[in-house]
């Protein structure tokens, strides 16, 4: 029960930072976290269980903006969406580009459409729209 | 002092808008930044005003190429939320059509490979055996390209039985083909002296950049999402992931083109089962999706392609996210191309198969006034033809 022994591990070592783990079915895991701990959660699924980061998913909602950081477990096809809710007055949330490469595009993006702010990113230039679009407008932004 | 070398964002190496600027010190490159968002459509966006019968066409559209993959991943991801499962003779005609795809987009990648190169013979090789397999997606689909066959609960067209036996055929000439060119691209000398040791990633680059697809197993990691994450028809049947671990362009290349064998063997397989379902039984009634969150994912002959879909009960997504796998390839140029040549940058740069949109074809030649054909394919073939055996003459 390899599958369970992770999940395990993620309540043992992140307790009050791990809101609620959900299995939509047994390849299918969303863990609501508290977004101070995104860092620290995304170091231990990538370094210590070798899971792969797919991509994150960024949305506005009632709730403010949600990220979804989606990590596969190659050896059995599981994706792990890490769960953050970001308040709509504080939009900024940690970097994981020091953890691996594979973030910097998608955060550049994400604040690029969103506005999302990711602390200690290198370089968070336009991906998409430069040159095309106001500075301080965002395109997927619902300003309420 | 380093002088910038563009590649684009109009280019005739690309046939995709993109922009790389190669920082180089004489011959070397030393550094490479790229600009994006020249081809940029707003297709997430587009798709949240879009019923979940419409996204599929709309996603159809994010590559010509692997114009299978994005609905086949978008399938995974709704049907995933509605708990859905597919009838398996729609299963195998999944499987069999992205499969399809995978020797097509692999056989041009090929040509484009030589292409960059300098070695015109194997483009015009690759691309001329790649027809048969457009023909191929014309009589199953009635398109060359964007087949629009993927609908929730399963196909929207059929393959009938007695339609297997062409199927074959078409297949064993493909095999044959492919058998011509992979042992001439495998034994070239001059393609070994371009390729090996060039444009190299190693594991740590790949795991460091997420890198997926045939770009990560030519260095020797074996990730594949048939496998790892089995859909459709694929846990069905008997295959086995290609890997290399040199992490060079001349592994990449080797790679896919032992996949397309696997492929041919996959698709041979399916057909085999299809004979075994009852005719029609192509799809499942789905009248609503529940309010949830999906992804789905599939392997497109690039890599995976990963779909997050949230849905709110009615007839659209809330938010689509998309993520073709040329969005994490691409960023490895930042390895493989650095501390090379000029020269070597280009097809480091190729080695990774960035997603062209090539959905051109042979055009019937209407006369505008009267509206009658004057040319059709055939006549437009054997036209060139002429003019070929004209200059041999010469």
């Amino acid at each position: 029960m390899e599958k369970d022994f992770q999940i395990d591990e993620l309540k043992k070592h992140f307790k009050d930072k791990v809101i609620l783990i959900e299995k939509k079915n047994n390849r299918r895991i969303f863990v609501h976290i508290s977004p101070d701990a995104v860092v620290k959660i995304s170091d231990f699924l990538f370094s210590n269980l070798h899971y792969r980061f797919i991509i994150a998913s960024a949305l506005q909602s009632n709730l403010g903006f949600e990220i979804y950081y989606h990590f596969s477990n190659d050896k059995n096809g599981e994706i792990v969406n890490l769960h953050v809710i970001l308040p709509a007055k504080k939009t900024a949330i940690e970097s994981l580009t020091g953890l691996f490469e594979a973030a910097n595009w998608i955060e550049r993006e994400m604040h690029e459409i969103l506005g999302i702010d990711f602390l200690n990113h290198p370089n968070l230039e336009k991906l998409i729209s430069e040159g095309n679009w106001a500075e301080g407008v965002y395109p997927y932004r619902i300003e309420k | 002092m380093s002088k910038i070398i563009p590649i684009g964002p109009y280019h005739p190496l690309q046939e995709e808008p993109e922009l790389f600027k190669l920082y180089c010190e004489g011959e070397i490159v030393k550094d490479v930044k790229w600009e994006t968002g020249y081809n940029h459509r707003g297709i997430e966006k587009l798709s949240e005003s879009k019923t979940f019968d419409q996204v599929f066409f709309l996603v159809e559209r994010v590559c010509g190429i692997c114009s299978t993959s994005h609905p086949f991943a978008f399938a995974n991801c709704i049907e995933e939320i509605g708990e859905i499962e597919v009838p398996n003779r729609a299963k195998y005609i999944r499987t069999i059509i992205a499969e399809l795809e995978r020797i097509h987009s692999h056989l041009l990648w090929v040509g484009l490979a030589g292409h960059f190169l300098g070695y015109n013979t194997v483009f015009m090789w690759a691309w001329k055996y790649r027809e048969p397999v457009l023909d191929l997606f014309e009589k199953i689909s009635g398109n060359r390209n964007s087949y629009a066959m993927f609908k929730i609960g399963g196909v929207r067209r059929d393959i009938e039985n007695d339609k297997i036996p062409e199927i074959k055929k078409i297949l064993d000439l493909v095999k044959k083909k492919t058998d011509l060119l992979t042992g001439a691209v495998m034994d070239d000398p001059v393609i070994h002296a371009r390729t090996k040791g060039v444009g190299i990633l190693t594991k740590e680059d790949i795991i460091d950049f997420a890198a997926v697809g045939p770009t990560a197993r030519a260095s020797g990691i074996a990730i594949d999402v048939r496998k790892d994450d089995p859909y459709a028809a694929y846990p069905l049947i008997n295959w086995k992931v290609i890997t290399a671990e040199e992490g060079d362009v001349f592994a990449k290349a080797k790679v896919r083109l032992l996949e397309m064998y696997e492929s041919v063997s996959i698709i041979e397989q399916c057909l085999d089962g299809l004979k075994k379902e009852p005719e029609g039984q192509t799809e499942i009634v789905v009248k609503n999706i529940p309010e949830g969150i999906g992804t789905g994912h599939a392997e497109a002959p690039r890599g995976e392609v990963f779909h997050f879909a949230k849905t709110n009960g009615s007839n659209y997504p809330v938010r689509h996210k998309i993520r073709a796998p040329s969005y994490v390839n691409i960023a490895t140029f930042k390895k493989s191309c650095i501390g090379q040549t000029i020269s070597d940058a280009t097809i480091s740069l190729a080695a990774v198969d960035p997603c062209y949109c090539c959905t051109e074809r042979l055009a019937s030649v209407y006369d505008f006034g009267s509206g009658h054909k004057i040319l059709g394919g055939e006549e437009l073939i054997r036209i060139s033809q002429k003019q070929t055996d004209k200059l041999l003459k010469l």
